[in-house]
């Protein structure tokens, strides 16, 4: 009581801002177990996520079709490409419409909806439309959607060598 | 941060007598190692129970990428152990553990015997943990085989013609096995389905029940 300062606090414990043994405890065995649990724990999350952090495969480009045989209006032509999924290997056909706009450049679209996924057709409402029996999507010579479809349909890279179409990667269209 | 979910959920629940009880039992003088050290006898089975544990954890995260079918079940582990990043790991993890948890075992089996703690009133949690071995005896046996290679192969047709000499029954508990006349496509999708639904299944009542009964009757005695 010699200290008149501290008067009012004299008779209740003293607060202080150390750790308390019981906190200290906690912690420590807290995390202790905590690196401990993570031993089993990181190999495993990280065996899980693997998909999202392996590095996609490079696209390659798969010869299609001859130059001449590219008119005015799509036609649609099958290529095959070599799929890896993880232990299945597997060489799935897809298709491309290939067209020349009116500069004459050649193009090629994927005939993937860009609404929900389905495939669309040429013309097949007689309206040179590309046309989507699912949900009535409806896209014009070049790709751009005119309903239904909130994109327009993707574009393939397109290279062209000694008289022959290359066919690579799905890329967003340029032609829109 | 912790504290305030942990008062907001206990407040509304009263969730602090179910972990209390679970958690704040004594632990006696003759089975705590800090106290004499031979008492690390009695770790064996919370050991295996750990274990058990990782077991399970790893074969979860190992059905991520695994196929049960002939074509594939080769090629998919070969595809988890060397492609996909921890593979070798978590494929050693349920490897090694599925040894070590039968060591384990053993060990806490020794220890229960030799301690006499098999005896009455704790009769029927000696019959639950044989039962209880054999269970993990099946997920042994029936894991064996889901690689798919040579030894999987040959390691199952040893066991079943084993099966097989069972006075009477052994044919019947073979094809039953076998899914068929031969250990093949039918086999191994039975294996699997056993493997990771059935035995784990009984595993994990069995072993609520042997750990209902070990905190109702407690610990043995000293010797």
């Amino acid at each position: 009581m010699s200290n008149h300062e501290h008067h009012d606090t004299a008779h209740q414990p003293v607060h202080r801002k150390e750790m308390t043994r019981r906190q200290f405890l906690a912690y420590t065995l807290g995390g202790t177990t905590a690196f401990l649990a993570a031993g089993p724990v990181l190999p495993m999350v990280r065996f899980a996520v693997d998909p999202i952090l392996t590095k996609k495969t490079e696209g390659t480009y798969v010869k299609v079709v001859e130059e001449s045989k590219i008119t005015s209006e799509p036609q649609e032509f099958k290529f095959q490409i070599h799929q890896v999924d993880g232990w299945y290997e597997s060489d799935p056909e897809l298709a491309a419409w290939i067209a020349k706009d009116d500069q004459g450049n050649i193009f090629a679209l994927s005939p993937i909806c860009k609404h929900l996924g389905c495939t669309i057709n040429w013309n097949t409402q007689k309206d040179n439309q590309y046309f989507c029996p699912c949900h009535e999507a409806k896209y014009t010579k070049e790709g751009k959607n005119l309903r239904v479809a909130p994109n327009p349909l993707d574009e393939y890279d397109l290279k062209l060598e000694n008289g022959f179409i290359y066919l690579g990667p799905v890329k967003p269209n340029t032609k829109v | 941060m912790f504290k305030g979910i942990y008062n907001w959920i206990d407040e509304r629940l009263d969730i602090t007598p179910m972990w209390r009880d679970v958690a704040d039992h004594e632990v006696p003088e003759h089975v705590n190692p800090a106290h004499h050290f031979s008492a690390f006898v009695y770790c064996f089975g919370g050991l295996t129970f750990f274990i058990t544990v990782i077991q399970i954890l790893s074969g979860m995260f190992l059905t991520m990428y695994y196929v049960p079918d002939i074509i594939n079940a080769y090629a998919s582990v070969d595809y988890l152990q060397h492609k996909v990043a921890f593979g070798g790991i978590v494929r050693a993890m349920h490897h090694w553990g599925a040894s070590l948890v039968i060591v384990m075992m053993f060990l806490h089996t020794l220890r229960v015997f030799f301690t006499g703690s098999y005896k009455a009133p704790r009769e029927m949690n000696w019959v639950v943990g044989m039962l209880i071995f054999f269970i993990m005896l099946g997920l042994g046996l029936t894991g064996y085989l889901l690689p798919w290679d040579n030894k999987a192969y040959f390691a199952t047709k040893v066991t079943l013609q084993i099966a097989e000499s069972v006075p009477y029954l052994g044919p019947y508990i073979k094809e039953l096995l076998n899914g068929g006349e031969i250990v093949g496509a039918q086999t191994l999708t039975r294996f699997f389905a056993i493997h990771v639904f059935f035995l784990p299944g009984a595993l994990l009542a069995l072993l609520a029940a042997h750990f209902f009964m070990i905190r109702k009757q407690g610990i043995s005695g000293p010797l």
